[in-house]
């Protein structure tokens, strides 16, 4: 078959913005086969294969792709789930763009292969059919317990339990997925998809315990005591961190973490059907600049909110956020007011009422590689808003490692990591995700939980075997 | 699903629930706190804790019926099962060993003072206890104190039971009468705890207060429990929910405690029509 030499990727088709901006539904509705089969056609199938090693949990993305192009959309599912348990939710959220699709050689002139687009049709498609097989694993019996069940703890148990681990994972809210429940919108990533993808990845016979808080319900040391042999810690970058300027504590201002967690894990866009309720202003700024303050700032949009702001202290070049979503909110009508920082949250009578901003300049570098913004000089001005949403990353979850005698932490409070096997300073304690890096992708925090994993395996077969000499 | 294997009506608005969770009964401590979800579309409402048995593997909490979950959390029975039960939340009290505490129990706010007074009276401490109300039927848990406290002073409203007045009306009576005490621990409503913490500040009397603000996940990570203490934003749930009395900005928490007033008010509408 000759490959598709269209220099530009298949179109996805997308829900109008004027639309859109009314319901939660997603807004990219998927490819139908024949375009996933048109846009499939596309990949060279080259030798070098840069795509994979760009892939933080090494998917064998030529291989699938050609058996999409070919039409055989399960032996695609096969090999996607080899390697991603997560394939439906990784399609819609990874950042394909810095990641896999950044190295296809097609990129070189004109678009590179639509990756991510095809790894969503694949799982779509064997989720729709129910098409997903269970391996028949033979259990060993040895008791392995995860921290948290997000987006790394839930690969990593995925992955132990093929290996045959008898695996535990304790999460601390009343349902399994972390950020991709209550973070991430339902108009990205609808929750009902992410529910039964985890279950499916789940089928390995993991056994779930929520409402168990490690740290608070029960600690580190105490699992080791109920015959636990391992522990992976993956709970998140989870605690919102504020501006620290006057006025943060009145009514009208969240922090994006509590604002999207109102709506997407408890509902509020349902009010009052769903009894979780949400305030939202007729003016909304959102603070940050970086896919949760995108996230947020649609999700205000959508909401009722009549005119919504982003609120970034840099320029446009240095938003964080996937071009897509910064895309995406623009098309929604989100307003950017770029080299602004607010200095002060107005209120009257204890509620927002607006901001006291500061125009920015871009200075040096600094030591994240970006220029520091620079306050202007006498350029306060008032901006006049009825809800705030701080946006601007969080700090990672205190209550395992003031519980856990024995785990180095960074200053900042992040777990200190051996890179290679996510191996902590306590030992058979391995970390991975937000807790480590700090805030940052759903595929990062993936591939740490498989590297841990494997490190897990290794270490516990080593032991395993030397326990029979 | 969390089993309901006892309840009592307290009075007319409060009832008493133990609930089997053996993952929080078996860290609690005074001070602690749970969430709770009633059912599956559920919201997710914080509740202190009254009693526990970790060996039991059961927790007991007693809450007052204020608005929509409440209401459905006091239509379950012995029994029936609740969705969702996690903790224990927050920081437990830190009980320092002293000679003297009174505590002041406002309404509902006695039940989380229990746990606290019968660990002090445990150490060793000598309890007295001040119970205040609108009326005596809002009266809780005065026989349980009555096992450890040395003295109890009732106070209501409307004189239907004890003294006629505010509990901080007899607390000033006793500490003018030459009372001495090391510590008072302060629960119940925002209002009571501000002015008791007003009474007990020029007098440099350590005041312990336990906060109840709203909130959603309860470990730190919604950051809708933001309060003022000493000129510092803390979050409850992961810094509380006690707090030195004399730090809090009460003022700033009442108001953010009317957050959503009105869409309590309509969803209690709601709620009441489906019933």
């Amino acid at each position: 078959m000759a490959p598709n030499m269209n220099p530009k990727k298949v179109p996805i088709p997308e829900q109008k913005p004027e639309e859109r901006i009314k319901n939660f539904n997603e807004v990219a509705l998927g490819y139908t086969p024949e375009q996933a089969k048109e846009e499939a056609m596309r990949c060279l199938q080259c030798k070098a294969r840069p795509c994979v090693a760009g892939c933080p949990v090494n998917v064998k993305i030529p291989e699938f792709i050609k058996q999409v192009a070919e039409g055989n959309f399960d032996e695609a599912y096969r090999i996607l789930v080899s390697e991603n348990c997560l394939p439906a939710i990784c399609g819609r959220v990874c950042p394909q763009e810095t990641q896999c699709e950044i190295l296809c050689v097609r990129g070189k002139k004109g678009e590179p292969v639509g990756i991510g687009r095809l790894e969503r049709f694949v799982a779509d498609v064997a989720m729709e059919k129910g098409s997903q097989e269970i391996p028949e694993i033979k259990k060993n019996g040895v008791r392995v317990a995860i921290a948290g069940g997000g987006p790394a703890g839930l690969t990593c148990a995925g992955e132990l339990a093929r290996l045959g681990y008898d695996v535990t994972i304790f999460e601390a809210l009343h349902a399994l997925g972390g950020v991709l429940m209550y973070g991430i919108p339902e108009f990205r990533l609808p929750k009902k998809l992410v529910e039964k993808e985890i279950a499916v990845a789940l089928k390995l016979g993991v056994k779930i315990e929520k409402n168990v808080i490690i740290g608070k319900s029960i600690t580190v040391d105490e699992l080791f005591q109920e015959g636990f042999r391992a522990i992976f810690i993956g709970c998140g970058a989870g605690l919102p961190s504020f501006m620290k300027i006057e006025g943060e504590n009145l009514n009208g201002v969240y922090s994006a973490n509590e604002f999207l967690t109102r709506t997407n894990l408890m509902k509020a866009y349902d009010f009052p059907k769903s009894p979780t309720p949400i305030k939202i202003g007729k003016r909304v700024a959102v603070i940050g600049g970086g896919n949760v303050a995108m996230d947020a700032a649609r999700t205000a949009k959508r909401l009722g909110a009549e005119e919504v702001y982003i609120v970034y202290r840099r320029s446009e070049t240095e938003l964080p956020a996937r071009a897509e979503e910064v895309h995406h909110a623009k098309e929604e009508g989100i307003i950017f007011k770029l080299l602004r920082n607010p200095v002060k949250i107005l209120g009257k009578d204890g509620w927002v009422v607006g901001m006291e901003c500061v125009e920015m300049e871009l200075g040096e570098p600094d030591e994240s590689g970006r220029r520091r913004p620079v306050v202007k000089k006498g350029s306060n001005f008032n901006f006049p808003v009825d809800t705030v949403i701080v946006a601007i990353g969080g700090t990672p979850n205190p209550l395992i490692r003031q519980t856990t005698p024995g785990l180095q932490v960074q200053k900042w409070g992040g777990i200190i990591v051996d890179e290679a096997t996510m191996k902590t300073s306590k030992e058979n304690v391995y970390a991975g995700g937000d807790i480590v890096t700090g805030a940052a992708t759903v595929i990062l925090a993936m591939g740490a939980g498989k590297k841990a994993a494997h490190a897990i395996h290794e270490a516990l077969q080593e032991k395993e075997l030397s326990s029979l000499v | 699903m969390y089993p309901i294997l006892a309840k009592t009506k307290l009075n007319h608005n409060v009832d008493e629930m133990v609930i089997r969770a053996p993952f929080v009964a078996r860290r609690c401590e005074p001070g602690q706190f749970i969430i709770l979800r009633v059912d599956p579309e559920g919201e997710r409402i914080p509740l202190t804790i009254a009693e526990y048995d970790a060996k039991a593997g059961t927790v007991t909490i007693i809450y007052q019926i204020v608005g929509y979950t409440t209401q459905r959390l006091s239509e379950k029975n012995v029994g029936d099962t609740l969705e969702d039960f996690v903790g224990p939340l927050g920081k437990a009290t830190e009980i320092h060993p002293c000679k003297r505490v009174i505590g002041i129990g406002g309404g509902v706010g006695a039940a989380p003072l229990y746990p606290q007074l019968k660990k002090f009276h445990e150490l060793g401490v000598s309890v007295d206890l001040i119970l205040g109300a609108r009326n005596k039927d809002l009266i809780i848990l005065e026989e349980k104190f009555s096992k450890f406290c040395k003295n109890i002073y009732i106070t209501t409203d409307d004189g239907s039971y004890g003294t006629k007045g505010l509990v901080t009306d007899k607390l000033k009576e006793l500490v003018a009468k030459g009372e001495k005490y090391d510590e008072v621990i302060a629960i119940g409503p925002l209002i009571m705890m501000k002015f008791v913490s007003l009474l007990t500040k020029p007098w440099n009397l350590k005041t312990n207060v336990s906060l109840n603000p709203v909130m959603v996940d309860g470990t730190g990570m919604c950051g809708g429990c933001r309060v003022t203490v000493g000129g510092e934003t803390k979050f409850v749930c992961v810094d509380g929910p006690d707090f030195d009395g004399h730090q809090v900005d009460y003022d700033e928490l009442m108001r953010r405690q009317g957050m959503y007033k009105t869409e309590e008010a309509h969803v209690c509408k709601v709620g009441l029509r489906s019933a």
